[in-house]
């Protein structure tokens, strides 16, 4: 399968960063450090009026690895072009380490104690300010050209139903493979909703290795599912005609397409190279903090911690969701949702099912990419979509199985 | 955005996914007792059936296997004759139960 010759080539550009990563947008963020610096943070984001101020935070006052490393990616993401830190004061957040690490990525970065700068006013005068500064110190920077060898790009699904698996999913898969083609890196995720494709998915790995690993991890998967009493499979599922778990599943795989499967990676890691990628978002060890992923933007956050400038987003039933540092494209499955939500769709894929071809709807997906890599707004951000949420996790390191030599 | 031409014509209301599969989805809303064609034979459907939703190919026998995409997509709790809707009542999940919430809220 070749890349469409019809093709037009799309000028993308980028925001050069210190480590040789460039980001498609050039935002600011404002990250609180716990729930009690939310409301501070929210009125900042809200009151600088600008639609690349966007807000992120962990909410949790007890300290975990995992918040702190995504914390870590998130802020130095090449979405990201400078980052003020709000906290309260009296919570276990390293706040300090955040701080250096961002400072060591050559972006503008301020942080401010809420119990030291004199409560909610005089905090959100000073970050009203240093905002302005930093938007002030961004300005200036000038994209330069970026390639899709540069571009890492992550699919998620969310509200799917009996066409997601026949109409979205496979036209994002046509998509990635063309993308792999031009050695992007490719994401797709959750080994929870991948239950049931697990020896599938290990004949595409480019090693045995890397095949048992991917088949350990649906099972930890499944192990998971089942002590927490719940499948990932919402009644809004069953309303649009998927009965099982298992059958939920083979629609979602469809959208990873026929590449090779090159690594699986974890939350935060960034694919080494061009290739396709599995990430594992069940926590390791005895489930202790919930379910993997309360809702669809917590994985979208986990695909942005390993790297990725933009989110395929596919849906039958009708997301709506955008997200916070990384544009969301909606691909939209099911035709009569397109209709009645044409608003949040960027992508009409399900007139695939009245007789349009797989290839059409994948290379105007693969045209998109391309359109907002070159400044073009997704409808989500054009809406002022920027959810985002982060819930505590634990993680071992990958093995030296998951990522292959290439 | 480019939008492809839709070929008009009559497009089957079933779809066969793959050649093993023993159920069928509907690509559009399908009205009880309209007459659909199941592997060459016209065949009244006895309820409605969804956008999305799925039915018998065939007589499938209880505890049986559902193919889907040539894949297993759980097993039958009850026997169902051909052109019956598969879903919640008759087909669960071979690995985690799916949950529903009470209908409603329209």
């Amino acid at each position: 399968m070749s890349v469409p010759a019809s093709s037009p080539s799309i000028p993308m550009r980028g925001w050069l960063r210190k480590d040789g990563r460039k980001g498609i947008r050039n935002v600011v963020a404002v990250a609180y450090l716990v729930e009690c610096a939310h409301h501070v943070s929210r009125m900042i984001v809200q009151k600088s009026s600008s639609d690349d101020v966007h807000l992120i935070g962990f909410p949790g006052c007890y300290p975990n690895k995992y918040a702190l490393e995504m914390m870590k990616r998130l802020c130095t993401h090449p979405n990201v072009g400078a980052v003020l830190l709000v906290s309260l004061g009296c919570e276990s957040f390293n706040r300090e380490e955040l701080r250096r690490h961002v400072h060591a990525s050559g972006r503008p970065v301020d942080l401010l104690v809420i119990q030291q700068a004199g409560g909610t006013s005089k905090t959100l005068n000073a970050g009203l300010e240093a905002v302005k500064k930093m938007r002030a110190a961004i300005a200036g920077q000038q994209p330069v050209p970026m390639a899709l060898d540069e571009l890492v790009i992550g699919t998620v699904c969310g509200g799917s139903d009996g066409t997601s698996g026949i109409t979205a999913n496979p036209a994002v898969g046509r998509c990635f493979d063309w993308l792999i083609e031009n050695d992007a890196r490719c994401i797709f995720e959750e080994t929870g909703e991948l239950i049931g494709c697990e020896r599938i998915m290990a004949s595409r790995a480019i090693t045995p290795e890397l095949g048992r690993e991917i088949e350990a991890c649906v099972d930890k998967a499944a192990n998971y599912y089942r002590i927490m009493g719940y499948g990932s499979f919402a009644p809004g599922n069953a309303e649009g005609g998927l009965t099982t778990l298992e059958e939920k599943s083979m629609g979602a795989y469809s959208k990873s397409g026929s590449s090779p499967i090159s690594g699986l990676i974890k939350p935060g890691d960034i694919p080494p190279r061009g290739g396709l990628y599995l990430l594992d978002v069940v926590p390791d060890g005895e489930p202790r903090f919930g379910f993997p992923n309360i809702s669809d933007n917590a994985e979208i956050v986990e695909l942005i911690a390993c790297g990725s400038h933009l989110i395929l987003f596919t849906t039958g039933r009708g997301s709506v969701v955008g997200s916070a540092i990384s544009p969301v494209i909606k691909v939209c499955a099911n035709p009569d949702t397109y209709e009645r939500m044409s608003e949040d769709m960027d992508v009409n894929a399900g007139r695939i099912l009245q007789g349009a071809g797989l290839d059409d709807v994948g290379r105007e997906i693969y045209e998109l990419v391309q359109k907002l890599a070159a400044g073009e707004p997704s409808n989500s951000e054009a809406l002022g979509h920027q959810e985002f949420i982060l819930t505590y996790k634990q993680f071992e390191p990958i093995g030296p199985a998951c990522l292959p030599a290439a | 955005m480019t939008e492809t031409p839709i070929p008009t014509g009559k497009l089957p209301p079933l779809l066969l996914l793959h050649p093993d599969d023993n159920i069928l989805v509907a690509r559009r809303d399908i009205a009880a007792g309209e007459r659909v064609e199941i592997d060459g034979e016209t065949f009244a459907v006895p309820h409605a059936v969804e956008l999305g939703h799925k039915l018998a190919r065939r007589d499938i026998a209880a505890d049986a296997r559902v193919l889907k995409y040539g894949a297993p997509i759980g097993s039958m709790k009850t026997a169902v004759a051909r052109g019956e809707h598969v879903h919640m009542h008759n087909l669960k999940s071979d690995y985690i139960p799916s949950t529903t919430r009470e209908p409603g809220g329209h």
